[in-house]
């Protein structure tokens, strides 16, 4: 019996003219690491974006851990000019900020690394668990939640010492090595205390004894976070080797789903990473 | 563990040495008027620097409505503190409203205690409402970003002086003949800490509250969002509230200091509180480092005693033999001040301080280190 933790229902996001995800239908298995890869351009990003709340979808609807999180129909403007695929509009409209999404469990990182640069590895952790903080904001100014400030840095630094950043705690965040600032972005998600991890592009920009170490270490964290994991890349070593269902992106479209042995071999696949011979 | 109680004990004394000075400056206060109304001039608006500080460069919110939020606290103060049989003197033009009358009968004849101290609660008042008018209008203002946040806080900064001083608040505000006659700081803890030192117990509390702040797990959500508000939106720290405290109590903190230098001018108007003035606060807090608060405290004084009293010098006429030095004129000091300021930006480009504070480690190995060099030469 498969649980599914985060399912997306006919996601269509349109800017404009331009239909950037046409009708999507994921669905993410509990404890399993999904991809999603694509060309430059099919709409990975977006749909990330879509999921973690940062955009409203022109149309469908995302379901997390049972909880809709988003939904939306084509309205006013867009209700003329809309052009998805999926022409039966949703009825809601459900609108949560990528910060509640993000305290409900869901965790992402950042294509370009997105850092708190002038603070230090440890600040940049710590500042991921301010998200569940009991005490408001006079209790905290007056150290009347000691016990709770005490278990944020504790929880901290345990953090850093699993990741293997305890070394660098005291560093500015911005003078890491790439790959480090990559795994800090990685643990910094992780101190939200998240269900689900989304990477987008984690291994962009290294080299492949880096790629190599990465995928380790995200296959290490999803066991002892018991997470379930959904990445976007383009590395196809890191995808294939750790991926247990992949999904493929083209021009907005799902044009392949299933097992990385399954998906290597779709022609459909190969046309679109590799074009089409026109003899 | 050493070091941190060695700088404890280091901090003790410069504090106790610090109040000590300040009880003699106290005793000695008609010999020093101008090192006391430089200090305290300088303490005002290092608070009000600080909550500025707090928002700029703290949370990122590149606010230009602190005047707007003083005035609010300003007028606040003074309108409560005027005493009732003033009141004909101050509002002769227009007569005062029968309302603010009858309050006032009311405090003058309550409890001693109370009237002891209603200086603060209506300090605290003039803040809350000053806190008020942020939490409202912030809803609409803090969805902008950067420069256009500057614009619509500058605008609304306008917006406040000219109500105060519109014709149709003549009753209450006293329009454009302002406020005058407001009673000097009072004594604090039954006249154990005189009224000359109040100010400098007051915005002591104030700073020591937002230091506080930025330190707790509130204050480093507030550099998150400085640092980078996608990430920290993606962390789970909610925008808008983090950034409504902020405004809220930076705008509060304002409003204090406002109320305090209502005080200390015993006459305020409506143009005090122009344009120039969050200009001014703004030098003060650029020169001090951005993201700095012993920076702003330390840059509210030097900047004030060099504005104020250093640089008087220049507006003199000065005579060399018979030959009058034509430069030296009524607001020449400005030109030096100015001068200054450019060199001192462009020796330390991130404000004096930059983003640090001040530690005694630091000033000690500075010490150190001078010492072995001298010692070197010998």
């Amino acid at each position: 019996m498969k649980e599914i933790l985060l399912k997306t229902e006919h996601i269509t996001m349109q800017f404009g003219g331009v239909v950037a995800v046409d009708d999507l239908n994921i669905e993410i298995e509990k404890d399993r690491i999904t991809a999603l890869i694509g060309p430059n351009g099919a709409g990975k990003t977006t749909a990330f974006n879509v999921i973690t709340g940062g955009y409203q979808p022109s149309n469908g609807r995302v379901t997390f851990d049972g909880l809709v999180i988003g939904e939306n129909y084509p309205r006013s403007k867009m209700k003329k000019i809309y052009n998805g695929t999926y022409k039966t509009p949703f009825e809601k409209q459900v609108v949560n900020t990528p910060d509640k999404i993000t305290r409900l469990g869901m965790a992402r990182t950042f294509q370009n690394i997105r850092l708190f640069k002038d603070l230090t590895v440890f600040e940049n952790v710590l500042i991921a668990k301010h998200c569940h903080i009991k005490a408001g904001l006079f209790s905290s100014t007056f150290m009347l939640n000691r016990e709770e400030e005490a278990k944020m840095l504790q929880d901290t630094e345990a953090l850093l010492d699993r990741v293997g950043l305890l070394s660098n705690r005291d560093e500015k965040s911005s003078s890491l090595p790439y790959g480090k600032q990559r795994r800090l972005e990685i643990a910094r998600a992780l101190a939200t205390g998240p269900k689900l991890l989304l990477l987008d592009e984690p291994a962009a920009g290294m080299n492949p004894k880096e790629t190599e170490e990465l995928s380790l270490f995200i296959k290490e964290i999803k066991e002892s976070f018991n997470l379930t994991v959904f990445l976007i890349e383009h590395h196809m070593n890191l995808v294939m080797d750790i991926s247990d269902t992949i999904y493929v992106l083209d021009y907005g479209k799902t044009i392949a789903q299933g097992t990385p042995a399954e998906v290597q071999n779709d022609p459909a696949v190969i046309r679109a990473y590799l074009g089409v011979d026109e003899a | 563990m050493l070091k941190i109680k060695r700088n404890h004990l280091y901090s003790i004394i410069a504090l106790a040495l610090l109040m000590i000075f300040l009880y003699w400056l106290n005793a000695n206060r008609l010999q020093n008027g101008m090192l006391v109304s430089v200090l305290q001039k300088g303490v005002i608006l290092a608070l009000v620097a600080v909550s500025m500080n707090l928002l700029n460069g703290f949370t990122g919110l590149f606010s230009l409505g602190q005047a707007g939020f003083m005035s609010i606290g300003a007028y606040t103060t003074a309108i409560l503190l005027i005493p009732v049989q003033n009141l004909d003197g101050v509002y002769y033009m227009n007569g005062v409203h029968p309302a603010i009358r009858a309050f006032k009968m009311m405090v003058a004849s309550s409890p001693e205690f109370i009237q002891i101290i209603f200086p603060f609660i209506a300090l605290l008042l003039g803040g809350l409402l000053a806190a008020f008018a942020a939490a409202i209008v912030g809803i609409a203002v803090l969805r902008l970003k950067s420069d256009y946040l500057a614009i619509a806080t500058l605008g609304l900064s306008e917006i406040v002086r000219a109500i105060f001083s519109s014709p149709q608040f003549d009753q209450i505000t006293n329009g454009s003949y302002g406020l005058n006659k407001i009673p000097n700081f009072p004594p604090m803890l039954w006249g154990a800490i005189p009224s000359l030192i109040t100010p400098f117990i007051v915005v002591a509390i104030c700073i020591v509250f937002i230091v506080f702040l930025i330190k707790s797990s509130y204050g480093r959500a507030f550099k998150a969002i400085r640092e980078d508000e996608i990430a920290a939106e993606a962390m789970g720290i909610n925008l808008f509230k983090h950034k409504s405290m902020s405004f809220i109590i930076s705008s509060f903190f304002s409003a204090i200091a406002g109320g305090l230098l209502a005080m200390y001018m015993r006459s305020i108007e409506a143009k005090t509180f122009s344009i120039t003035l969050t200009y001014d606060i703004l030098l003060i807090v650029v020169i001090g480092g951005i993201g700095s608060v012993t920076g702003s405290v330390l840059s509210a004084f030097l900047v004030t005693a060099a504005k104020e009293w250093w640089l008087r010098f220049f507006d003199q006429p000065l005579l060399i033999g018979s030959w009058q030095v034509p430069l030296f004129r009524t607001g020449f000091r400005m030109v030096i001040f100015s001068i200054l300021l450019m060199i001192v930006v462009l020796i330390y480009r991130r404000g004096i301080m930059g983003t640090n504070e001040f530690n005694w480690d630091r000033i000690l190995k500075r010490l150190k280190f001078k010492r072995s060099k001298e010692g070197g030469k010998k």
